[in-house]
This record gives structure tokens, sequence and C-alpha cells, in this order.
């Protein structure tokens, strides 16, 4: 497992590896550095005269889909995360490919949580050699420790669709659980016992995979209409009691905060918004999950009814929050890339302006233009910036591997991108000299506010301009930095990290922006 | 085998804070830490730790720590607690630095809107507790804290006193009742205390005692520094003798009324409407501003009703209070929402005020709002009015100005 990486330093000065599982890589070249050039991949050329003529593609079980797709040893399974912690199919495939005698698969989930802790079985013994996708409960904490062979190649979902289409992952057989299909493989998210809204992370895969396989617990007569997977794309259909438990795709992320002072950071994030003269008629924001994201896009609702102003389109992850906007005639849109609860998925079902998007359409580096960059704020998380403005939310302060990456990178070229954090957690800062791993680049991160006040990226001054007489707490990220330093006493001492890397951290176009090592003595 | 002592919050939830185990013996000094923040602090930890253990003397006997991210401050008072319950003969204060922003002042006269009481054994409610920017707030050692916690409150709030910045809050505490309150103030005063609040004051001796307790401490540490008081009455006793109470001291600024205990003291309980209290409320309002101090509310303790706690409040003000306690800093808003003066409230204030300005400037001693005549109770209350006014941004600082043109 301590395999020697050749490393080189990229544009940001970090140090990353020149070879990530078997594949050689493209050190960052800056936020706009690298165009590849060439033809996008494509899959196997298909015969129509292959397929069944009356539509009916579906087979008895999943083992048997994994079959006849001619799973064999080194290939790579890929799924989507739209049932989050409530996905029932995912244990079942990989559970099956162990029946069928398969070693050394890539799982390539567009993210893994809890629920899939029994794929600890699998990497351990040797039928998943190795899991890229966002990684989040006990995998996180399993690859933080160095135990996967080798290296977490952690990619926002702009990326993951990024690396598809320009070959850098091959899938051999998607996997996608549909809540509503039918038998010749069209699938939605947005009905059904199951349903989870949409189905945006598993479009790429149903594009690109050699074998594409849809399982379902609602099988519907043709046509299931409207559809989100179109059937000309699918090999086979299974069809399961239940696929997912759509209660759990509500987690934690998604429950607005109760704490004061996130409130308080929340409240001061929208007047910052207002203050800046963001919000004006026909404005567009995105406001991620998180507490303090929700309550943000609360207290901006507040000042838009009071200053009679209307919102264009808003991005989600959907909450009912964004839901009750869009009822209540405040924004015309939302564009919506997951549904985080079941008021979202209602309301892709059922109102004409909650509009079903993919990665493709926001956050594709190899798409001719996103709807990121169109939007005029977006409010996010992270676990650290430092006094230059590069952030990171991969990982913590000491070094641990936390969280995915999300639509986070993707979000960063919006017009204004903003990051309320508290200063600190626990005896924790927040603003440090240098970030631990660098995932944001800082002149993409234009505000950071805190419960001690609000730091304006320098290269923004026409921010710093605008808000010069709003009364709010205008400070630099120098000063707050020193005073939340004084109140813990003094700026934290390094973690201590080996020279054994564990996972890399892509930038959006699919260069390697930094390198997640194993930290020395880990609980 | 030596007895075990410990310190700090039991349970294995704990924010902000940290366990301290202590085993007095002959033995060399053995410290084992074990830290939430390990890898960003251990170093650091392991410093103060020592450093505290050498100014308190203790160079035998073993350690364990289990830290939450407790802040120094909290870590220092958590080990002076456990030393001391292991020695009560021990005198020595291991205080930590006196910050600049720990040391403003504050003045008679200023609002007392907002309270906002904080347990003083749970400092992870005070580190941002000034954000919320409350009028003043209660740092508590009285019934918030358990009585086996007294000690630890007492250290945890003196270096709070110290250490944190509340921006601009008064700075109060709510000290204990009898001889436990005499000793709170000894560990509390040198340390910018802007004032006492005693809980169940029934008589003026009372309020008499205190302050001769806290000019002999200020005396002995050479501080000269005005230390003001808010008497807290809370029973049937207390609010009969309000004014004598109310008149005790120069240094009262204000009455307090404390309704959970005074409505069992009078045999029934707290209703909503209020009717058992209407009395009292009023009696200590009335002693109050014969003195020439502030009439203060209890506290609402519904924290998640908003609208009942605003209904609150306007009764609270309508009845002649300038301000209430709170509980929960999402209290604070509706508080000093609902106390802002009315938009009438504020041009009858304007009018008064440039009516008086006017007759100054002309050398009338008589100020005439048209063919009525202004008492100078009247104009000071005007300008208090837009004094809040302003405060609360309802009025530009140089409305005046902006009325002139």
């Amino acid at each position: 497992m301590n395999k020697k990486y050749e490393m080189v330093k990229n544009a940001a000065g970090r140090m990353v590896p020149t070879e990530v599982n078997g594949k050689a890589q493209v050190p960052y070249q800056g936020v706009n550095g690298y165009r590849p050039v060439g033809h996008k991949a494509a899959p196997p050329i298909a015969s129509c005269s292959d397929y069944p003529m009356d539509g009916n593609k579906v087979v008895g079980s999943i083992k048997e889909a994994l079959q006849l797709a001619g799973l064999k040893d080194g290939m790579t399974i890929s799924s989507h995360h739209h049932f989050r912690n409530g996905d029932l199919v995912m244990n079942q495939v990989f559970d099956a490919a162990e029946e069928i005698g398969a070693k050394g698969l890539m799982w390539f989930p567009s993210a893994a949580f809890p629920c899939h802790e029994p794929m600890i079985r699998h990497l351990e013994s040797g039928l998943i050699h190795h899991i890229e996708g966002s990684l989040n409960g006990p995998l996180g904490k399993y690859a933080s420790e160095g135990k996967m062979d080798g290296l977490a190649v952690l990619r926002s979902h702009g990326g993951r669709w990024q690396s598809i289409q320009d070959g850098e992952v091959h899938i051999d057989i998607a996997v996608l659980a549909a809540p509503t299909a039918d038998s010749i493989g069209n699938a939605t998210g947005d009905r059904g016992p199951s349903a989870c809204g949409l189905l945006g992370f598993g479009l790429a895969d149903s594009m690109y995979a050699d074998k594409v396989i849809v399982v379902t617990d609602n099988l519907v007569p043709f046509p299931c209409y409207p559809w989100q997977i179109q059937g000309q794309n699918v090999d086979y259909v299974v069809v399961l009691d239940k696929v997912g438990e759509p209660e759990k795709i509500v987690s934690g992320t998604t429950e607005l905060t109760k704490s004061p002072d996130r409130l308080y950071i929340a409240e001061l994030t929208a007047k910052f918004v207002k203050a800046a003269g963001i919000m004006k008629e026909g404005f567009s924001f995105q406001a991620g999950a998180g507490g303090t994201a929700l309550a943000f896009a609360i207290y901006l609702k507040e000042m838009m009814i009071e200053t009679g102003v209307k919102a264009r389109f808003v991005r989600g992850g959907s909450t009912k929050y964004l839901v009750e906007m869009l009822e209540e005639g405040l924004t015309d849109y939302i564009l919506d890339g997951q549904t985080f609860d079941l008021d979202g998925v209602r309301s892709m079902r059922e109102n004409e302006g909650h509009v079903n998007t993919s990665p493709f359409t926001s956050y594709n580096w190899h798409g001719k233009g996103n709807f990121a960059s169109l939007l005029d704020v977006v409010v996010l998380g992270a676990t650290e910036v430092d006094v230059n403005f590069n952030a990171n939310v991969v990982t913590h302060s000491d070094g641990q591997m936390l969280h995915g990456i999300g639509g986070w990178q993707n979000c960063l070229f919006s017009k204004c991108t903003i990051l309320p954090i508290p200063a600190f957690r626990d005896r924790i800062p927040v603003i440090v000299d240098e970030v631990t791993t660098l995932v944001g680049p800082g002149e993409l991160i234009d505000v950071i506010i805190t419960e001690r006040g609000i730091a304006i990226n320098p290269l923004r001054s026409d921010l710093i301009e605008a808000t010069r007489d709003s009364g709010l707490p205008i400070r630099t990220i120098q000063e707050l930095k020193a005073e939340i330093d004084d109140l813990i006493g003094g700026s934290p001492q390094k973690p201590k990290l080996t020279d054994q890397p564990i996972g890399v951290v892509k930038w959006v176009d699919g260069t390697v922006m930094d390198t997640i090592f194993k930290i020395e003595n880990l609980k | 085998m030596s007895k075990m002592f410990q310190s700090g919050p039991l349970g294995t939830i704990i924010k902000s804070d940290c366990q301290v185990f202590y085993k007095p013996g002959s033995e060399p000094l053995k410290i084992e830490i074990e830290s939430k923040v390990d890898a960003l602090f251990s170093n650091a930890i392991r410093d103060l730790v020592e450093k505290t253990l050498a100014s308190l003397g203790i160079e035998s006997g073993s350690f364990e720590i289990k830290d939450f991210g407790a802040l120094p401050f909290v870590m220092m008072a958590q080990i002076e607690t456990v030393v001391k319950r292991a020695h009560p003969e021990i005198a020595i204060e291991v205080l930590p630095e006196f910050k600049t922003h720990a040391q403003y002042g504050t003045s008679f006269g200023r609002f007392r809107r907002s309270r906002l009481y904080l347990p003083g054994n749970q400092p992870k409610l005070f580190l941002n507790a000034g954000i919320h920017k409350p009028d003043c707030i209660i740092l508590d050692l009285e019934d918030s804290v358990p009585p086996g916690e007294k000690d630890a409150a007492r250290y945890i709030v003196r270096n709070a006193l110290r250490t944190l910045d509340f921006f601009g809050a008064e700075r109060m505490v709510r000290i204990n009742q009898g001889e436990l309150g005499m000793e709170d103030l000894e560990a509390i005063i040198p340390h910018n205390v802007h004032t006492i609040l005693l809980p169940k004051a029934e008589t003026a001796g009372q309020v008499i005692a205190m302050e001769a307790k806290v000019q002999s401490i200020l005396h002995e540490k050479g501080l000269d520094k005005k230390v003001y008081y808010m008497p807290i009455l809370e029973s049937a006793l207390g609010v009969l003798n309000a004014h004598a109470i109310a008149m005790a001291s120069k240094n009262n600024v204000g009455l307090a009324m404390g309704l959970e205990d005074y409505t069992a003291d009078i045999g029934t309980q707290r209703t909503l409407e209020g009717k058992e209290s209407f009395f009292a409320r009023s009696m200590l309002v009335n002693a109050a501003r014969a003195a020439g101090i502030q009439p203060i509310d209890t506290v609402f303790s519904d924290v998640s009703n908003e609208e009942a706690l605003r209904e609150s409040v306007r009764v609270t003000k309508s009845m002649g209070f300038d301000g209430m306690g709170c509980i929960h800093p999402r209290q604070i808003r509706p508080i000093h929402e609902e106390f802002a003066p009315s938009a009438a409230e504020i041009s009858r204030a304007q009018t008064i005020i440039m009516a008086a300005d006017e007759a100054e400037s002309r050398g009338l001693g008589v100020v005439a709002v048209g063919s009525k005549m202004i008492d100078p109770p009247v104009v000071k209350r005007a300008q208090r009015t837009i004094r809040m006014a302003i405060e609360t941004g309802l009025v530009a600082e140089n409305w005046k100005e902006a009325t002139a043109e």
C-alpha cells in the first residue's frame, strides 16, 4: 500500500502525483489554463436488431443483468447518488458481482453514503480495488486511513462528467436505480413509491457506458413519460421490490440550522447580497445544502418580499424553501440539479417552472458554456479558507478527509461567490495561513462571511466599493484572522502528515489540484 | 488509595469545554491529555496545563485531561477548580491575560432593554454572546448553576470577564444569595464587572452590605472604579420594600423583577395573562421611577414563541418598564424592536426637542409646543426616545439637519 509516487509541483505550488491509479495525470495549470484537444469519448456502436423488437429488456435479476453485460475482472461499475443515504441497490450489485466471482473492480459512484458501509468488506476482499467518487461516512474514514488500494479521486459533479466525456474514466457497466421505468428502459425519478426527484447524476453514465442497466421497483407500461433517462441508451431492465428509501434522501445537511450564531451569519449574508446591489429584479442565486445556506435563502426571501424584487431563476439542490419561493411567485424557475427533500420531489413533478437539469447543463468543463457561470451569486460552505481566499471543502484542518466536493468547485464560476462560515468550530479557526488541501483557488472566491465580520477579496474592488457605506461589519481577512486567533489562544500548530498520498483533488478540468496525505498517528 | 477529584461537565456530548481528573499523590507529576483538537493544539494544551499547575504550586499527583475544544481560559478554570477541590487551602488564582477588549466601561443611564442570561458553567454560550448585541450580558452564578458547580462557574466567569469581548454589552454578573454571594464578589469584582445583580433582594440592608463588601474589595485591590447594582425583587417582602431597596445605593441603576420565585412566594403560579403579578410589577415600576432608576421586567421563558414574546414585551413596555431579561439570543431583536419608539412617538419627541432647542437659543425658560407647556422631564424623555430611535436605526444620527432642510 505504501506505493511511491512521483510528485511534481503544479501551478498552485502544490505537490501532486504524475500518475493516479495507473493513469498519467496533468498537473493543475491555473483556473482556465487547461484545454485538452481531440474528440470526446463515445460508447460502442449498437445495432437495434440486437435488442428485443417488443422493447422488453426486463431480465430476472441484478446478477443476470451483470452476467449478460459481460462483467469481468477490473471493470468499472458506475452509479448515481440520488437516493443519498437511502440507496438499496448498489450493495446488492456488488454482492451479485461477488457471487459471479469478479475481482479488482472500480466503483464509480457520483457519491457514496453511510448506507454503503458494506462496501468495506468488498474493498478488503479485493472485489472492489478502489472507489472514485465523493466519499461520505465510513468509506470516507476508510480511505482517510489509507486502507484503500489506489488513491481516492475527488471530483466535482462537473468533473465527473468531464472525466467521462474526455475518456479519463471509461464506464463498463452503469447501474441506474430508477423510481419509475418502462421495459425498454425509459426511466424517471419524479414518480413511483421511491421517487427521488431527478436522475441527472446518472445521465452521463447512461450515454457513455458500454452497458447500461436500469433497476426499478415501479415498472409501468410503455411509455414512461416524461422520461429523464432514455431507453435507447439502456441494455437491461431489472425489477426489484424496493430500490430506495426516499425518506432518507433528506440528510442532515438539508435541515435548517437552529444555532443563533449561524442564523446571524446567514442574515449577514443576505444583507450583504442586498447591500452589494446583487438582489435586484430578475437576479439569480444558488444556495447549497447545509443549514446556513438554507437560512440565507429564507432571509433573502424576506428581503425580496419587502423590496418587491423577484428572481428569474434559482439553482438547487431544491428544498421546500426554494419550492415555496417558486410557488409564491418569487422566482420564475428552479433549475434543479438534485432534490434534497420530498417537497422538491413533489414540486419537480407538479411545477412547470421546476426544471430537471444535470451537471451537463450546469457544470461540465467540456460543455459549450455552463449555467453555473450565469448565476449572480452563490452561497457555499467550506472547512477552511486562507488569507489569500483559497478554500478547502474536502479535509478538516487536522488533515482528516471529510467531504466530497459536490458541485462546489463548479459553482465558484458564478459572478459572486460567498462563503458564510463560523469563525471557529470548537477551538479550530476557519481562517488559516494556508489551507490544508486546496480545492478552490482564491481568485474565484469573493467574500468570506463569519459572525465576527465580512472579508471581501481585494480583487473585488467593485464589491468593496458597493458596500462601503452599508454599515455592515466589513474588515480585512487579516483583521478577522487576528481576532479569531486571539480568542482561540494563538494560531494552531500544523497537523503531522505523512508523505503517503491517500487521495487527489481534481480541478474541474481534470487536472490535479492537490494531494491528500495520510495523517500521522491516526486514531 | 488516594481519592480522585474531577471537574468539568459530565457526559460525552461536550462542546468547548474539558474534563479534568486529578489524583493527588507524592509521585512525580503525571499529565495525560486527550483532545478533540489534538492535531492542532497538542503543544499549546500541554504548555497551558503545565504552566497552570506550576502557578498553583502543584508538583505531584496525576492528571488526566479530556478536552473537547475548550478555549484556554476555560481549561485554566477547570484545572483551578479540580486543584482547589482537592486542596481547598490553596488561595492562588490563575488569571488569564486581561485583554484590552475586556476593559471598556459603561454608563449609569445606558439602555438596558435586553439582558442576556448565560449560565456561568456553560462557557460555550459565552463565546459569541456579544455578537447578538444584547444591551447587557449576565454571567450567572446563581440559579442556572447547579450547587456542585458553583466553584467552577466562579472561575470560568472570572476568566471570561478578563478574556472575552462582549462587543459593548454591559458586563453583568448575577451573584449567589447570602455568604456565597459575598465570596463571588471577591472573585469577580477586580475584573471589570459593570453591574452586580443581587438576587432575592428584600431589604435595603442587603444592598448596603453588598456595596460595603464591594467597596472593601476595590479598596484592598487599589482599584478606583465604580460598580453598579441591580437588585432583583423576587418575593412579597422585596416588592413591599421596593422603594427602600431602590434608594439604598446611589449606584443602583435599576430594579429587576423575578417572577418565578415571586409567584411561588405569594402562593400562586405564573400565567400568560399575568394578573397575579400586576401589583408587584407596578409597584416595582413606581419604586424605580421614584428613585430615578430603570424598572426592568422578568424573562419570557418560551424561547420558540416569538409572537407571544412580542406581545409580552408590548405589555411590559406599556406598564412603564425599560427592559426585560432574555434567555436566548433570538429573543434580543424582538425585544429591541418592540421597545423601539413608534413613528408617532418619534415624531412627537422630535417636535418637543426642536421646541426645546428653540427655547434655549432664544433664552426662554419655558418650552412650549403650540399652546402647550412642556415640562423638563418630558423633554428628557423625548431625548431618550430619539436616542433609542437612532440606535435602532429608525432615525438618522443627523436628523436635526435633515429636518432643518
